[in-house]
């Protein structure tokens, strides 16, 4: 049920046009104010491209939207003085040491000389960067940079963040770093859009999920509910020999009666609609003699409900493994 | 629409009324940092100046005036206004580079005018010119030059050039947004200032050169200007030439200025 609130971010059918790719084909977001958003989608499926015209980069050929009130292309700057961008693109300049970069940026925001000094010296500290403030940003590592582009895209105190795959690349310790300052402020109150190739941080980080595909909104919901669009449950088979992947993905696509991804990490996941299936399945095998070393049945993941929308795994199961 | 109560950044006081040439010093600032790490920036400024001096004046000077000390005279404001102008391309350069880099994009994302960073790369080449002229001056001094005008004339003649480079490296930022390459840039630049540097009156005579290139060399702005440097550093007549190479760098300025800034709002 759809309770009124206010919305940080609104968006109607947003479309924009690369020459004849179709890079969004009428997307619309909506984000209540203080939650997070992730916007979930494989590379190319536009979450870029829309975060770019929310954020002012770009202008939609067609759609409208607001960011924290204002419209993103009639009023421009009222939208830029609200927000907060962090990207691969929105960065740092690397010439520039962290404390210079946060200072020019304050600057460019309109504070004064000392505060912007002072503005620049708490997020350093907040950011554990206060020992690399002095060093060119050029030397920071990859967890460091993101820490930084992070700190940078908050110097305004902005109502509204957008994080466009603010993880992509980094290892997993210094992507829980990332994860816990997301959390951190939207402790505080701030609303939050979030792009990721990854189930798992939307899983974690976002209060709904809107998942995009070839520029088109394919579902909308909490993590919960687009897991229920699954059909609640789903089985997962080790098989113990790796050539009988094969077979054991036909016993499981036959019987749940839907095609059944490839084995993420040695691990095959159909899903299912109710336990007699389970049953079905674990006879079947045994009457073929195909040994297994796990059998079990388990709520789906984000992996399972992305393919079930779009018929292909999310992200490249390379990029997934790292992750894990 | 409901009402908004989306909490609003509380917005500092502005720091001064003008925040247009406030952001673009802020920036410009940026890009003198940025200057300062990388020195090598400077050589083509310093060394590129002292060298021409030398090859000009000692090689080609004898040849061409008789005697060194006098083409010194007549040619040290032709290799002041040709250094600087050549230095003008580096921003074009640059900006092809740097505007790949991602803070261009955050630039973008910030309640600052479009055309600010430019603005605050163009203040900061200035520093640059400003420093070729230094260098040329000291060196022609060095090497015997003498002005024989007021100081107001010599200041007025500085001026002049640093506000036609500037003009001029408008033409460079634009170059720098529509081509591909940082390359392209540079080779295009300089291809556009050969005959604009040597076909002037920059290192002879107009009187000595064919009737075509004549033709050519007195409807070259930097003709003018070379004049007009001339009359404020070694005396003779100014206001003519001084106006006609004001008049063009406003040209430059108002045709190019906005082009850049066009080319460069749209490059994404």
């Amino acid at each position: 049920m759809v309770v009124m609130t206010n919305h940080a971010i609104h968006a109607e059918g947003l479309t924009k046009h690369y020459g004849a790719t179709t890079a969004l084909d009428g997307i619309d977001l909506t984000v209540p104010e203080g939650t997070v958003l992730g916007v979930l989608g494989p590379n190319g499926a536009g979450k870029t491209t829309a975060v770019r015209i929310l954020a002012t980069l770009l202008r939609p050929d067609a759609g409208r939207a607001t960011v924290a009130g204002h419209d993103v292309v009639k009023d421009p700057n009222a939208v830029r003085r609200s927000i907060g961008l962090t990207g691969q693109y929105a960065s740092v300049d690397e010439q520039l040491s962290g404390r210079e970069n946060l200072e020019l940026f304050a600057r460019l925001l309109d504070f004064t000389r000392p505060d912007a000094r002072a503005r620049a010296a708490e997020l350093l500290e907040q950011f554990g960067l206060a020992e690399a403030a002095d060093r060119r940003a050029k030397t920071y590592s990859g967890g460091m940079r993101r820490r930084l582009d992070l700190a940078a895209s908050l110097v305004g105190r902005p109502a509204v963040i957008f994080l466009d795959e603010p993880t992509t690349g980094l290892d997993p310790s210094k992507r829980d770093d990332v994860w816990n300052m997301v959390r951190l402020l939207t402790s505080e109150g701030t609303t939050v859009l979030l792009t990721t190739q990854y189930l798992e941080e939307a899983d974690a980080l976002a209060d709904a999920i809107t998942v995009i595909d070839l520029g088109k909104v394919i579902a909308h919901g909490t993590a919960s509910e687009l897991k229920q669009i699954v059909g609640g449950r789903s089985l997962q088979v080790r098989p113990e020999n790796v050539r009988d992947t094969a077979d054991i993905r036909a016993v499981l696509s036959r019987i749940t009666g839907r095609p059944v991804g490839e084995p993420i990490r040695g691990l095959l996941t159909a899903p299912i609609e109710d336990e007699q299936q389970f049953t079905n399945v674990v006879v079947d095998l045994a009457s073929r003699g195909i040994p297994v070393t796990e059998i079990s049945l388990s709520l789906p993941s984000l992996d399972e409900v992305f393919f079930t929308l779009t018929g292909q795994g999310a992200s490249a199961p390379a990029t997934t493994k790292e992750l894990v | 629409m409901t009402t908004m109560t989306v909490p609003q950044v509380p917005q500092p006081r502005p720091a001064s009324s003008l925040p247009w040439v406030r952001h673009s010093l802020s920036l410009a600032g940026r890009s003198v940092r940025k200057m300062l790490r990388h020195p090598e920036q400077f050589f083509d400024v310093t060394l590129q100046p002292v060298l021409f001096l030398i090859i000009f004046v000692y090689v080609l000077g004898g040849a061409i005036a008789g005697s060194t000390q006098d083409y010194l005279q007549f040619v040290l404001p032709g290799i002041l206004i040709q250094t600087v102008l050549f230095s003008t391309i580096a921003i074009g350069v640059n900006l092809n580079t740097d505007i790949k880099e991602g803070v261009f994009d955050r630039f973008r994302s910030l309640p600052i005018p479009r055309s600010a960073p430019l603005v605050g790369a163009t203040i900061a080449e200035c520093l640059r010119y400003a420093i070729t002229i230094g260098v040329t001056m000291v060196a022609g001094f060095v090497m015997g030059f003498r002005t024989s005008t007021s100081p107001a004339k010599v200041a007025a003649a500085m001026l002049l050039v640093l506000f036609f480079a500037w003009c001029m490296c408008w033409i460079a930022i634009w170059l720098g947004m529509i081509m591909r390459e940082a390359g392209s840039v540079q080779g295009i630049g300089f291809l556009a200032l050969f005959p604009l540097t040597f076909g002037s009156s920059m290192f002879a005579a107009t009187d000595t050169m064919p009737g075509w290139l004549q033709a050519w060399v007195k409807i070259n702005p930097v003709t003018h200007l070379t004049d007009a440097m001339r009359g404020l550093l070694t005396g003779g007549p100014v206001a003519q030439d001084a106006l006609i190479a004001l008049g063009t760098s406003a040209l430059i300025l108002a045709v190019f200025a906005p082009l850049a800034v066009r080319a460069y709002r749209t490059k994404a």
